[in-house]
């Protein structure tokens, strides 16, 4: 996968900080969304079960996941999908191209899917000659405008109705000025109609991989999805090889706490269900089907048993809603495919943290994250882990690029903030210190950050310490 | 649901090195309380931090030193009271996983499960009753993400202040979106953390209430300093101090 090795964070946060408008789109899309998952599930103890049942199933799959895997290229080999396997995104992409030479073919129909954005698959096409079309509206809009999703679920999040509206009238031939959203949705549906009869193969991603039947569910809402999987002759699917589930009975918790940590309903518009090509005299569907498995660094992740945890997600977007920090800056500002706490735990592990370590200072530990994540994944704890190795030596660090960050000013302070911490002694001198000069430090490093938004804190001329002490409080 | 032990004779108070730099009144105040209801306290002198800035930086070594440092000098079998939802939440949830892989684990078990976060231990431990004796006055509630996520006793603190008759309790807007603080956040990604103070800032402003009262120091050092930058003219005061002070006749 190509290197982001322009990824710079503090840029990207001061951007996305300066944008007003962004945040103001932001913060009512997110309040909005996080209003109709609370209203969804309105019982607590119903859906404490639910994630439970929902992070079993996934740590079960993680647990037996190469068996799992074999027995679905086995079932669907069966049931007449052809079957590849990817260990990078560029084996992916080759494999896309492959099937697209094998037939001719120039027009490419995608449906939503976060792992053909990780592959970075239509500008691959793109310099093939293939024209690559989304179809999901809001993929549609962020494409008509160059942009990268800035969201896993609703792409164009960050942007208004009017930006669409002038978006669409630049960018669409002939397409007349308006803001009603029944009109922009027909400019846009009338402009993929064209689009699904002109694709000679379609693209989807995997919500869930079956491996005892061999199935592919695919959850949307538009029915665009549908159309890619249906009306071409060809249709690839592309997934992540943590998508995969042993058995049907567990796709229902796992799709209700989906399409309810997603967009707070109870089912979506459309759920499809792809478990062969189309099969003889039969009137519709795709005369080939292949399926794309991806690793791309995902193998690494699953042989360590904490970190390994990331893999459970079923990209449901919730811990972004959720996120004080993504709710201010954004997805793009995250620099790469994934943004928000998800992306914090899974970019710096895929890229290396030497590329993306950065990310994982975007949290303040607050824990919304983890109290909505549908599968409970322990973000908060895997983020400290994350900032461990970006620290790390040869003797703990395991994760790719570990270490970059240490520096020898922050170790020496952390061993002074130690001795201090260790020694009584020491301890007591430095409170009396702090308590004399502490409010006439100059406002240079840590301070200077502070006082950018804030007064200087101010100290008191005699600690808990000495208070205790004075009126007489137990030592012991 | 935790269950939790009779009263005590005896309980040691983790100070917090926060209380102890900036708000020892406040220190002083939840000591007061605890002893107002028949309880002996004990303040270890040695006593430092628990060690959270660290371990939420990247520095589990150093963080351990001071924590293990913390678990000898508390040795004795008391309940240890926090006054801080965030530290007691790293002593009791995060000290048993710091030291996993320690052979010292069990003891590290025995110790958080003394951890009592202060209004967590004066309404579930000590039933307290309070007698309001202060006038009327509007405040606000500012929960820390550890106090409410962590450690789960945002109620309690909320029926503390509902336990003072001429006390109007006004709740946020946002009361359950983290003030930008999270200890070396606020100066490792400045930006963020103002933009989301300042917000927190503006949500005290409009419930017009004259004092936001909060658990935690470091969000309340946060918040106090936001406001006083953008001159948004609100007290802040820690609930133990509130109480005491308004309860002390």
């Amino acid at each position: 996968m190509a290197k982001n090795a322009h990824f710079d964070f503090k840029t990207n946060i001061d951007k996305a900080l300066g944008n007003r408008q962004l945040r103001t789109n932001l913060k009512s899309a997110m309040d909005y969304l996080k209003v109709k998952r609370s209203t969804l599930f309105d019982d607590e103890n119903e859906l404490e079960e639910l994630r439970t049942l929902g992070n079993a199933i996934k740590r079960r799959a993680l647990s037996q996941l190469p068996q799992l895997l074999e027995q679905l290229e086995e079932k669907c080999t069966q049931n007449g999908i052809q079957v590849h396997w990817a260990e990078t995104t560029a084996d992916a992409n080759q494999i896309v191209l492959d099937i697209f030479r094998q037939h001719n073919a120039r027009h490419l129909v995608k449906g939503k899917s976060m792992v053909s954005e990780e592959m970075h698959v239509n500008a691959f096409l793109q310099d093939h000659e293939i024209e690559a079309m989304e179809t999901d509206l809001g993929e549609f809009i962020i494409q008509l405008a160059g942009e990268p999703p800035s969201h896993i679920i609703v792409p164009a999040i960050h942007k208004n109705k009017d930006e669409i509206a002038r978006l669409f009238h630049e960018k669409l031939p002939n397409c007349p000025y308006t803001e009603e959203v029944a009109e922009l949705n027909a400019i846009a549906r009338k402009t993929l109609r064209q689009k699904f009869f002109e694709g000679e193969i379609g693209l989807s991603g995997v919500n869930f991989a079956v491996a005892e039947t061999g199935t592919l569910c695919l959850v949307e809402n538009e029915g665009n999805g549908r159309m890619c999987t249906t009306v071409p002759p060809v249709h690839i699917a592309v997934m992540g090889l943590e998508k995969v589930v042993e058995k049907m009975e567990e796709v229902p918790p796992l799709l209700r706490l989906l399409t309810g940590s997603a967009t707070g309903q109870l089912i979506t518009t459309y759920f499809n269900m792809i478990t062969s090509p189309r099969k003889e005299g039969e009137k519709d569907g795709p005369k080939e089907v292949h399926l794309v498995i991806l690793d791309n660094g995902r193998s690494r992740i699953l042989s360590d048993p904490d970190l390994q945890q990331v893999l459970q997600c079923i990209r449901c977007g919730t811990c972004m809603n959720h996120c004080p920090v993504y709710t201010r800056i954004g997805g793009h500002a995250y620099g790469f495919v994934y943004p928000g706490p998800i992306g914090e735990i899974l970019t710096p592990q895929i890229e290396g943290l030497d590329e993306a370590g950065d990310l994982v200072s975007a949290s303040s530990l607050c824990n919304a994250c983890e109290e909505v994540c549908p599968v409970k994944i322990p973000i908060p704890a895997l983020i400290r882990r994350l900032r461990n190795e970006n620290y790390a030596d040869e003797r703990d660090g395991t994760v790719p690029g570990y270490g970059y960050k240490k520096n020898f000013i922050e170790a020496l302070s952390w061993r002074g903030w130690q001795l201090m911490n260790t020694r009584p002694a020491i301890f007591k001198i430095g409170s009396k210190l702090m308590g004399l000069f502490g409010n006439r430090l100059p406002q240079v490093g840590p301070l200077k950050h502070w006082t950018s938004a804030r007064t200087a804190p101010r100290l008191a001329p005699k600690n808990l310490h000495a208070l205790a002490r004075e009126e007489g409080v137990d030592n012991e | 649901m935790r269950t939790y032990p009779e009263k005590p004779n005896k309980v040691y108070f983790f100070g917090t090195c926060l209380v102890d730099m900036a708000y020892p009144a406040a220190g002083m105040a939840g000591i007061r309380l605890i002893q107002r209801e028949g309880v002996n306290v004990a303040f270890p002198q040695k006593q430092t931090c628990c060690g959270q800035p660290a371990y939420n930086s990247g520095f589990p070594e150093e963080a351990k030193a001071v924590a293990r440092e913390q678990i000898r000098i508390f040795n004795k079998n008391y309940p240890i009271v926090v006054p801080s939802g965030s530290c007691a939440g790293m002593m009791r949830y995060h000290y048993p996983e710091l030291f996993k892989n320690e052979p010292d684990i069990e003891g590290v078990k025995r110790f958080s499960e003394r951890i009592y976060e202060l209004t967590e231990f004066l309404v579930h431990v000590l039933k307290v009753r309070l007698d309001d004796q202060g006038h009327h006055v509007k405040v606000t509630w500012h929960s820390s993400c550890h106090a409410l996520r962590e450690m789960r006793v945002t109620e309690d603190s909320k029926a503390l202040i509902r336990q003072l008759k001429k006390v109007e309790l006004v709740e946020l807007q946002n009361e359950k979106e983290c003030c930008g603080f999270g200890g070396t956040f606020s100066i490792k990604r400045p930006e963020i953390s103002a933009a989301m103070v300042r917000d927190k800032a503006e949500d005290i402003r409009q419930t017009g209430a004259r004092i936001v009262l909060g658990g935690d120091c470091g969000c309340l050092m946060n918040i106090s300093g936001a406001m006083e930058y953008h001159q948004i003219p609100v007290y802040q005061q820690h609930i133990a101090e509130f109480i005491w002070e308004r309860t002390n006749g």
